[in-house]
């Protein structure tokens, strides 16, 4: 029998389910906060008890796209190393480590949020002063998810030395590429968290150089992005083709579009900052060049998921130019939701296209087209393709299968999405355009005609979000019927193979000194300068604000 | 590595589209000069008004040039200070003519705040330490609202103003 058809043991799979049990609760609490900051925009509704707008917005930022995505990602890499390579009793342990770990940071950041002591935002700028106990909690999220990631480096040591000569499974090189790219960008948050936030919320020390942290931040903050996105990459190149019945279009080939991703995510960080006094317009500008070097793997990526599409599709029989197209395994949830996701993915990086662009950043720069933006990206892309992966693993964890009946809910869940989400992050992107800004709480600030145009657009973001919430509620019940009441059964761990007469990989590919080498040698080249450049420049120092937050 | 034909020509067409792409920024950055705002100048955040364009009293639109304007501003939670009127009133409103050049300047006192301009390409982030500043004409006339984009705390929302550009 395949290995996709044999269950995990109950240790392994109970390891890896207590990730998605954290991603699902995590998905509810931010979703309500989402919906609630809809309705509040709208106008025609006011938080209870005196709950602070910003307190909703932090919580939603930390928890969707801190935790629910880390979570997720770290349970699910888990399980494809697990799958692929193998888990010792040690790792296993060690991986728990991580999850408990992971999981005291988060509880220490969300109760400090939530209690009114941390309305930061997840991206926490200075000189605004949450209490230690965020800053701390976050900390332990990162040192958690770095014993993950050496937990998944040791795997695949341990596998390569046991199959010496043999290229590592594929599924397993990505997750390596994508906890390589985590650990070196997190090191930059690590940075700025306990070397100048950490000692100033304390009071040990005196002022922060706010620039300073805002540029390390941004070293983490984009490579985020794309450790959200590569997951999804994953079982696009790898799992995908096997539920369309197809093979792998080309091993090497997503080998190199990973290594590309791992070279260009981290040395652009400051095109987040184009609209900042204190940098460097020539150093602005050489990251954007770097930040625009993702096209090549990402046009790669387009192309191979296409020509598996068409390969598959053939493969069948159909020999008109579009009738593989049709054939495509449409009422499967397992193809449909992440196929939805691809697609976004068009408007999506067109529209990343232009936020990075030097020039029109200008235009768009904290309006509230980001907002539409990454809710195209992640929040559709990513997501929709993390839903349809949940359907088979979840079963597949927990001994149960999909049924025709929650495949079908799948489906649903997939369309109420893509119309939430196209009716929210249309409005944002078009009321960004003309101005509106992101961030920000019900206001009507002067009056007049623009302002009243943003607030039309407002009123179809609380229309999206009511939708997008009922998606969320519908997901909360498919995750909990799989993971509970499903029928017993063995549902597929679909990784797929390559062709039989595959041309074989390079070795180069493997060669992991090269690539990190010249991925910290970008980095060295990008950031040393503006560095230097801004420890030079610095002003004096900000002491730390405490009452704008309203502590 | 095999690269399928097809795949080759949707690369050399991409890769060429992001040439000719970075070629056109390029040029509009370093042969037009237009760069997002960066002077790397410093200030002190506890003492702005040491600066000479951050005095009280320089706060607020002046006319240096025919057609040529200057904005001061100070921005502090939650506010914009456009100085005084006559009558020792807080300024709200910022004047100008159409199709004159303006220089905005602001710094911050306190927190990270924005600036933007909503529906123009006066877009700059204003943080502790550092002189903001951005030249531009302004080309329509109109009231356009003037937004903090960049959180600053509980009052965020409430920090504003308007820039009228009359005939």
């Amino acid at each position: 029998m395949s290995k996709n058809y044999l269950l995990f043991s109950k240790q392994e799979s109970r390891l890896y389910m207590a990730f998605m049990h954290v991603t699902f609760a995590s998905l509810l609490i931010g979703g309500l906060m989402g919906l609630l900051q809809t309705l509040v925009r709208s106008g025609k509704f006011t938080l209870p008890f005196g709950i602070d707008y910003y307190t909703l917005l932090t919580v939603h930022g930390v928890i969707l796209g801190l935790v629910f995505t880390t979570f997720f990602i770290i349970g699910f890499q888990n399980s494809l190393m697990g799958k692929t390579v193998g888990i010792s009793d040690k790792q296993r342990k060690a991986a728990w480590l991580a999850f408990w770990i992971m999981l005291i940071g988060t509880a220490m950041a969300a109760v400090t949020i939530l209690v009114g002591q941390a309305s930061v935002l997840y991206t926490f700028y200075a000189p605004l002063r949450a209490h230690p106990a965020f800053y701390i909690g976050l900390t332990f999220v990162v040192v958690g998810s770095w014993i993950a990631a050496f937990v998944n480096f040791r795997q695949l040591y341990v596998w390569k030395k046991a199959h010496k000569g043999e290229k590592s499974p594929l599924l397993a090189f990505m997750v390596v590429i994508n906890m390589i790219m985590w650990f070196i960008a997190t090191l930059g948050l690590a940075a700025t968290v306990i070397v100048q936030f950490i000692p100033w919320s304390l009071g040990y020390a005196e002022t922060i150089n706010v620039l300073l942290s805002r540029t390390l931040f941004w070293y983490f903050g984009h490579p985020l992005v794309y450790f959200w996105l590569l997951p999804a990459y994953m079982a696009w190149y790898a799992i995908i083709p096997k539920i369309i019945g197809g093979k792998i279009f080309s091993d090497s080939l997503a080998r190199l579009a990973f290594i590309l991703f791992l070279m260009f995510s981290i040395p652009v960080g400051l095109h987040h900052q184009l609209t900042e006094p204190g940098i460097d317009p020539t150093w602005k500008f050489i990251q954007v060049i770097l930040t625009f070097m993702v096209i090549i793997p990402s046009l790669m990526t387009a192309f191979s998921l296409f020509a598996t599409f068409e390969a598959a599709g053939r493969k069948k029989g159909f020999t008109s130019l579009f009738g593989w197209f049709k054939k495509l395994p449409w009422k499967d949830v397992r193809f449909l939701a992440p196929f939805i996701g691809m697609l976004a993915f068009i408007p999506g990086g067109a529209g990343g296209i232009i936020n990075a662009s030097y020039q029109m950043n200008a235009l768009v720069h904290n309006t509230i087209w980001i907002t539409g933006h990454f809710h195209l990206t992640v929040a559709t892309t990513v997501v929709l393709t993390f839903f349809g992966i949940t359907y088979w693993l979840v079963p597949h964890l927990t001994g149960r299968r999909l049924t025709p009946k929650l495949n079908k809910l799948g489906i649903i869940q997939a369309f109420v999405w893509t119309l939430g989400m196209a009716i929210m992050s249309g409005s944002m992107h078009i009321q960004g355009l003309i101005g509106g800004p992101r961030r920000s709480s019900f206001s009507e600030y002067a009056g007049g005609e623009q302002v009243a145009t943003w607030l039309n657009y407002q009123l179809a973001q609380a229309v999206g979000g009511t939708i997008l919430f009922i998606g969320i509620i519908l997901m909360v019940y498919i995750f909990i019927q799989l993971s509970f009441f499903a029928p017993r059964g063995v549902e597929e761990f679909p990784i797929a193979d390559e062709e039989e007469d595959a041309e074989k990989s390079p070795k180069i590919l493997e060669n992991w000194y090269l690539w990190i080498a010249i991925t910290i040698a970008l980095i060295l080249f990008a950031y040393t300068i503006p560095m230097f450049d801004i420890m030079r420049h610095s002003p004096p120092g900000s002491v730390p604000f405490d009452w704008p937050i309203g502590r | 590595m095999h690269l399928h034909k097809y795949e080759k020509i949707w690369l050399t067409l991409g890769l060429g589209s992001l040439a000719l792409f970075l070629l056109i920024i390029g040029f509009a950055a370093f042969w037009k000069g237009t760069h997002p705002q960066s002077h790397i100048e410093t200030i002190d955040p506890q003492n702005v008004e040491a600066y000479e364009a951050f005095k009280p009293e320089n706060l607020g639109v002046r006319e240096v040039a025919d057609g040529k304007y200057i904005v001061n501003m100070v921005a502090s939670a939650f506010n914009y200070d456009f100085g005084t009127d006559i009558d020792e009133k807080a300024v709200k409103t910022i004047r100008i003519p159409k199709d004159s050049t303006v220089l905005y300047q602001i710094t911050s006192k306190d927190v990270v705040h924005g600036f933007q301009v909503a529906g123009t390409n006066v877009n700059m982030m204003v943080e502790p330490g550092h002189i903001s500043r951005y030249e531009t004409v302004m080309k329509n006339t109109g009231t356009f609202t003037v937004v903090c984009n960049e959180y600053c705390g509980v009052g965020h929302h409430q920090m504003y103003g308007t820039v009228e550009v009359y005939e």
